[in-house]
């Protein structure tokens, strides 16, 4: 396997390989994506203008900034669902404390991000330290933060920021050559998308991934785990408070306004081929998970579909494409256990690769008394039987 | 011999932690009856009138059904989050085929319940062949349920004769027939998790599956029977609600939010969210708890948003308590395992990274 890739660097092998590579669970999603961006401009030509387009990405924008959060709890192995009530207290706070005044903008949105923090820590402290499972906490952090939101406002969502403030959700920088009007919202994404890619590529962010993958080896090399994996869900709530920022100006104040987000940011992150249960995953595949479940929206709503079978439809795709990748993983497992995780193997395979795999064979056969020692030393982890077996606890369970 | 040694080693130590998950939950139930009960009495009420306590019995039947299913199927290590549409798709079909008429229900309770077993064969197939995890596998099938009850119901519909809707409206003394029924299926799911073979399977699936495969269980069909058993108590709950509501409704599942609220019931029972612990009378404690806190709540007339605040730090708060005991108890269990030095380290190895995926 490292010998074919050492051997023929040409162009044909590297489309061969991008091709591969999108076929392959990780890359699988953006296949999907371009394949409904198309359907989606064969359906309505208009769409395929620069201006609709930068259109759609704004309304994609809050959705993705959620899986961009959610991708880091679900990789580093936990399940945030307060995320949807975050988004809704983070819009009603807005409404209500800041009015009319403008000059209350920034005090509030800084308190704004205060919250959104707290409640990240909250859930990150009782998961680690009180050892409750995210999804309960989460859970309950759900109920609790909805409940007192909708008996703080009455039940009624009240109040609606001034335009300035509505101005980061719905205005944008206008008098752009090509695309007309480049919107708050399609800026805030890009940051927060290379950020949070920035912030993978740290050590900080590959040692959430490595925590995702195996807690009790993240330890033994060192790792606060309660800290990185509070930094996790305080990421997540602090981009549903990014969320919500943008939703309140580009759809007011409303009390269900998050209904739901915690929910289509899991499935986005899935279809993005990160794996639940954590360890495995890539963050714009998540952020592209997430525009293409809002493509395929948009695909049903241009096919006349009535809204009532969306619904059926995002089902039968969820489940067909974790499905896909799923089957793939099991087929090329030998394959992708080397590869997936250290990310030095794939593109400089030959110096990386070749010392491995001879190990790796031997490793195959003997006795485990060899694995024990495997995952403390950190650089030959991917022992293909150790990753090949939670390949399948994680793809099975 | 060496891979005999882990599989027994999850059973012996479930056995002996149901025990002790149970006790907890039964002083978690007692603890919060006597505060429900002060607190009611602080109101001028009984708590332990007959009413009060029908109130509560009949508060747990629906979620009790629900929450059985569920925690077969999180014992098996998966989750189902169709069931509220389960539940809403069954009480519209037994209210539609029964149309008024008391002659119809045997036969609408049986393609109700055939219906249901299609489903949860579906969602069994989907886990354990095209190896969906089963939290996407059952969100994904809710939503195509949804999507044909939106489609297909605009309101409610059917009608539900008389005879049938006696099953919700009478009861034994202060106990509802439908707690009685729903008692009966918890012991016939604790008996079929005690006693017979694939119940048997289920905790050694839901505890580790390589072991379990590995020891010759075929470990795709306990999962299977499980996600069919939830279906079948989910449609047993919807059963029971177009009894009590005398229509059949399309949103009854979803109002309820018996989805979270039954994984909830569960964990609060004692029944671990990884799978391959727990019991059938954890979670009817675990339900109880909620129809208790429920119960004083209303009689208290807590503002309704207030209540989702209370449920969800009762939720929280209990669940706490609960693990912060276990911990210490799961120790031995890992030692015990890492003990004999060679052969069970990649028990231990292959459990460390579903430890943290729960």
């Amino acid at each position: 396997m490292s010998a074919v890739t050492s051997e023929r660097p040409s162009a044909g092998a590297r489309l061969a390989a991008l091709g591969r590579t999108l076929v392959s669970p990780r890359g699988a999603v953006f296949l999907l994506l371009i394949v409904l961006l198309i359907a989606m401009a064969v359906l309505n030509p208009s769409f395929a203008e620069p201006s609709q387009f930068i259109r759609f990405v704004q309304r994609v924008a809050p959705v993705a900034i959620v899986a961009i959060g959610q991708y880091f709890v679900i990789v580093g192995g936990e399940f945030d669902l307060s995320m949807g009530s975050v988004v809704t207290a983070q819009v009603v706070i807005a409404g209500n404390l800041i009015g009319q005044d403008e000059a209350k903008s920034l005090p509030v949105l800084a308190l704004m991000l205060a919250f959104g923090a707290f409640i990240g820590l909250v859930n990150g402290l009782i998961v680690t330290l009180l050892k409750v499972p995210s999804f309960i906490v989460t859970l309950g952090m759900m109920l609790a933060l909805l409940g007192g939101t909708l008996y703080w406002t009455g039940g009624a969502a009240t109040g609606n920021p001034a335009d300035g403030f509505r101005e980061i959700g719905r205005g944008g920088i206008r008098g752009i050559p090509v695309i007309d009007i480049l919107p708050w919202s399609v800026v805030v994404l890009a940051v927060v998308l290379a950020a949070a890619i920035w912030f993978s590529k740290r050590p900080f962010g590959r040692t959430i991934i490595a925590l995702g993958d195996n807690p009790t080896t993240a330890r033994f090399s060192g790792t606060r785990n309660w800290w990185v994996k509070t930094s996790t869900f305080m990421i997540s709530s602090l981009s549903a408070t990014v969320a919500g920022v943008l939703l309140v100006g580009y759809a007011g104040v409303h009390p269900s306004v998050g209904r739901g987000y915690e929910f289509i940011a899991i499935t986005a992150v899935v279809l993005g081929g990160v794996v639940l249960g954590g360890g495995r995953g890539w963050v714009v595949a998540a952020a592209a998970g997430a525009f293409a479940l809002e493509a395929l929206f948009t695909v049903l709503n241009f096919a006349g579909v009535p809204s009532t079978y969306r619904d059926a439809v995002q089902g039968a795709i969820i489940i067909l494409a974790v499905a896909y990748s799923a089957t793939t993983f099991r087929s090329r497992r030998r394959g992708r256990g080397i590869e997936a995780s250290p990310d030095a193997t794939s593109p400089t395979s030959p110096d990386a690769a070749t010392p491995i795999s001879p190990d790796a064979a031997n490793k195959t056969s003997p006795a485990p008394a060899e694995e024990r020692d495997a995952p403390a030393s950190a650089r030959p982890a991917p022992i293909p039987s150790t990753s090949r077996a939670d390949n399948e606890t994680k793809g099975g369970s | 011999m060496s891979t005999t040694t882990p599989t027994r080693a999850p059973r012996r130590t479930g056995s002996r932690r149901r025990l002790d998950s149970s006790l907890i939950v039964g002083i978690a139930l007692v603890a919060v009856i006597v505060i429900g009960a002060v607190l009611v009495g602080a109101e001028g009420r009984n708590f332990f009138s007959a009413g009060n306590i029908r109130d509560i019995l009949t508060g747990m039947s629906v979620l009790g059904f629900v929450a059985i299913g569920q925690t077969l199927v999180i014992l098996c290590a998966s989750l189902d989050l169709s069931v509220p549409y389960v539940v809403s798709l069954s009480s519209l079909i037994a209210a539609e085929l029964m149309a008024g008429d008391p002659a119809n229900i045997p036969f609408a309770v049986l393609v109700v319940l055939v219906v249901a077993v299609l489903i949860g064969l579906a969602n069994g197939l989907i886990v354990t062949k095209l190896k969906v995890n089963g939290f996407i596998a059952t969100l994904g099938t809710g939503l195509i349920i949804k999507g044909y009850l939106d489609s297909n119901y605009k309101g409610t519909s059917g009608e539900v004769p008389w005879e049938f809707q006696l099953i919700g409206a009478t009861g034994v003394g202060p106990v509802p027939v439908s707690t009685l029924i729903m008692l009966a299926v918890a012991l016939l799911a604790a008996f079929f998790l005690a006693r017979t073979r694939t119940g048997n399977h289920m905790f050694a699936v839901g505890g580790n599956e390589q072991v379990a495969r590995l020891s010759g269980i075929r470990t795709a069909r306990p999962l299977i029977v499980a996600h069919v058993l939830c279906s079948v108590t989910a449609a047993l709950a919807g059963l029971l609600l177009a009894s009590r509501l005398g229509v059949g409704s399309p949103v009854v599942g979803t109002q309820g939010g018996y989805d979270l609220l039954s994984i909830a019931a569960v964990v609060l029972g004692g029944t671990l969210l990884m799978g391959g612990r727990g019991s059938i009378w954890g979670t009817i404690g675990g339900v109880a708890i909620f129809a208790v806190v429920d119960n004083v709540m209303s009689v208290m007339q807590v503002n309704p948003f207030l209540k989702d605040v209370v449920r969800g730090v009762v939720i929280v708060a209990a669940v706490a308590v609960y693990t912060s005991r276990s911990v210490d108890r799961r120790r031995p269990r890992f030692s015990a395992g890492a003990e004999p030095p060679a052969q069970a380290e990649p028990v231990a190895a292959a459990d460390a990274p579903k430890g943290g995926a729960a």
